[in-house]
């Protein structure tokens, strides 16, 4: 881990014991009071404390609800109805998990447009951003998984419909997509059969993710943070001590956060759902209009708009996979779009192309709007190949300050 | 061997065959001991016991049509008008994503019977037009709501994203008002 000052003084006998034995005080002191952070981060930095919260409360209120739950074909839906009726605090905890699980894709997405904005995945941090890539990959599983578990009418056709995907396999070799897709749901078709293994899976991934979140952390706290101005940290004053500057900034805006997830608790719990999940999950009937959850839509989108059913699964997961390859796709030497006037705004095409896909995966796939997912799935993946490779040739960046206190303070300033 | 010219070091020893034998030990019992873990998720007994249904075609009048389940599944069968047929015979193949005749996709001397797995070959969902007021496609078949799919009276795909015609399950006529599926 990088190096700073230690200002770690165990206080009293017990703590002096303890830190000759198992200093574990004593590096959480060194990685979360006395680590150096940018004196410059704006409150985007403030949502990878944000991310942590969401998956603390993901996985609290998940396991009340596994107290409660029953993930029978029988009773799955009748057990979600009976937690929110019932079971004491449930009208509370249940909506608290499945909002939850919305604010916890709207943090990690504007963490990700920050990373993409301030060029937070270039080298050092390439380690650091992969990860984040398969934490967010995993966040999605454990997201379509948990999803499936209140066994309404979206809930089952949504699985019916995602894990056929896998079927498109059969197109490269014949009987193998179906022998998947066979094993996937444990049967002919999605059964109880693939909600109890649903419910195991979805219980499982979280834990995996407080691995990887770990690594994330770690990786991060040897990088160190990035900053608006993608400048490194080269003298003492461009940095402060994690507590308690950052710190406080984190709890500010942790708290204005709260309050959003609140709203939706207490006053819109089924506005980021579906009507049609109110409805128990009919194996006949298929709703005229299947959805996903939001934050797939995007993805979604990119999956109907290729004609073709396996070119659509390789696009919609390509659409992720290129992620992790964005350290080296991107040539530019200058971290911060601040400072690459047209990088700006071609990202801020991009964060518009993603919203535009959303909200097309919102709609019927037909006539214009199939053409207009096109068009933007297009610019999706040239956002990743053809404008990060190839921008940095021509582009100019426009004149940087010369260290982090210069930007804060002005020039002339120590 | 006694007595060639190789010397003892161009001999396999012992522990060349144990440094062989114990990977080669360990991945095959690894392998072994995994797949008991990966075959549980494949379909059960109880699964694999639903596999055949009879059904009783004698109440289903011309141009009706009915849906059963089978393992899970819904399985259309459609009364075909002679009409129907002679419209899903007079199709030409190649003007078809996935080329097969009806006579193919039905059992000889039962053409009018059209047995189909309910289920779209796109994503899995069930195609529209079982019932009188239902929306048929473009092709007087069936049409899968979720992803445009047309199919025609023959259950072939004729225009959307499915790659594949309905799937004709297993079955035999066990007289002519009976079927056995599966």
């Amino acid at each position: 881990m990088s190096s700073h000052e230690d200002t770690y003084e165990p206080k009293g006998r017990v703590s002096k014991w303890m830190d000759e034995r198992l200093p574990i005080a004593r590096m959480m002191h060194g990685q979360f009071v006395d680590f150096p952070t940018p004196r410059n981060l704006n409150y985007l930095w403030t949502f990878g404390g944000i991310l942590t919260f969401c998956l603390v409360v993901q996985i609290a209120s998940g396991i009340v609800l596994a107290m409660h739950y029953i993930p029978a074909e029988s009773m799955a839906f009748d057990s979600v109805q009976h937690i929110k009726r019932d079971v004491n605090y449930g009208w509370l905890i249940q909506p608290l998990h499945a909002v939850g699980a919305s604010m916890f894709f709207i943090a990690v997405y504007i963490h990700i447009f920050r990373g993409l904005y301030y060029g937070s995945y270039k080298e050092p941090r390439e380690v650091l951003w992969i990860l984040g890539v398969l934490i967010f990959l995993v966040m999605m599983a454990t997201g379509f998984l948990g999803y499936t578990l209140p066994w309404g009418q979206m809930s089952f056709w949504g699985v019916t419909v995602i894990t056929n995907l896998f079927s498109s396999l059969d197109e490269v070799i014949p009987g193998l997509g179906t022998a998947v897709v066979t094993w996937l749901w444990g049967g002919y078709s999605v059964s109880g059969a693939t909600l109890t293994r649903f419910f195991s899976l979805h219980y499982l991934l979280p834990f995996v993710l407080c691995g990887l979140v770990a690594l994330h952390i770690w990786a991060l706290h040897v990088a160190g943070q990035n900053n608006p101005t993608g400048l490194d940290i080269k003298t003492k004053s461009d940095s402060l001590p994690m507590s308690p500057y950052a710190v406080s900034k984190d709890l500010f805006a942790l708290s204005v956060f709260i309050m959003l997830f609140a709203w939706f608790v207490f006053f819109a719990p089924d506005y980021l759902g579906h009507a049609d999940n109110y409805i128990p999950a009919n194996a006949l009937v298929t709703p005229a209009h299947i959805v996903p959850e939001w934050y797939f839509l995007p993805f979604y989108a990119i999956l109907r708009a290729i004609p073709s059913k396996l070119g659509g699964v390789i696009a919609m997961f390509g659409a992720i996979a290129v992620l992790a390859f964005v350290p080296w796709l991107d040539t530019s030497r200058v971290r911060s779009a601040r400072y690459r006037p047209y990088f700006k705004w071609f990202f801020w095409l991009f964060a518009f192309t993603c919203l535009a896909l959303g909200y097309l995966g919102s709609l019927p796939a037909e006539g214009i709007y199939v053409m207009w997912a096109r068009i933007f799935t297009a610019y999706y993946f040239a956002f990743f190949l053809l404008v990060m490779p190839f921008l940095s040739l021509w582009e100019t960046p426009t004149q940087m300050p010369g260290s982090i206190s210069e930007a804060v303070l002005g020039k002339g300033s120590k | 061997m006694e007595g060639s010219l190789a010397s003892d070091a161009d001999e396999p020893t012992r522990r060349d065959f144990l440094t062989l034998a114990g990977p080669a030990f360990f991945a095959v019992g690894g392998a072994m001991t995994v797949w008991p873990f990966v075959h549980q998720m494949n379909p059960d007994a109880g699964a694999l016991a639903l596999a055949s249904v009879e059904v009783d075609l004698a109440p289903v009048e011309e141009g009706q049509a009915i849906t059963i389940m089978w393992r899970g599944k819904p399985v259309f069968i459609r009364h075909r008008t002679k009409k129907e047929i002679d419209e899903a015979r007079d199709v030409k193949l190649t003007n078809l994503p996935d080329p097969q005749s009806d006579t193919a996709r039905t059992k000889a001397g039962h053409e009018k019977w059209l047995v189909l797995v309910g289920i779209c070959t796109h994503l899995g969902c069930i195609p529209k037009g079982q019932s009188l007021g239902d929306v048929k496609g473009d092709y007087e078949g069936w049409f899968c709501p979720c992803h445009g799919s047309h199919y025609d009276n023959s259950g072939r795909i004729r225009k959307g994203p499915a790659p594949r015609n309905l799937e004709v399950p297993p079955y035999q006529f066990q007289s002519d008002t009976q079927i056995k599926i599966g």
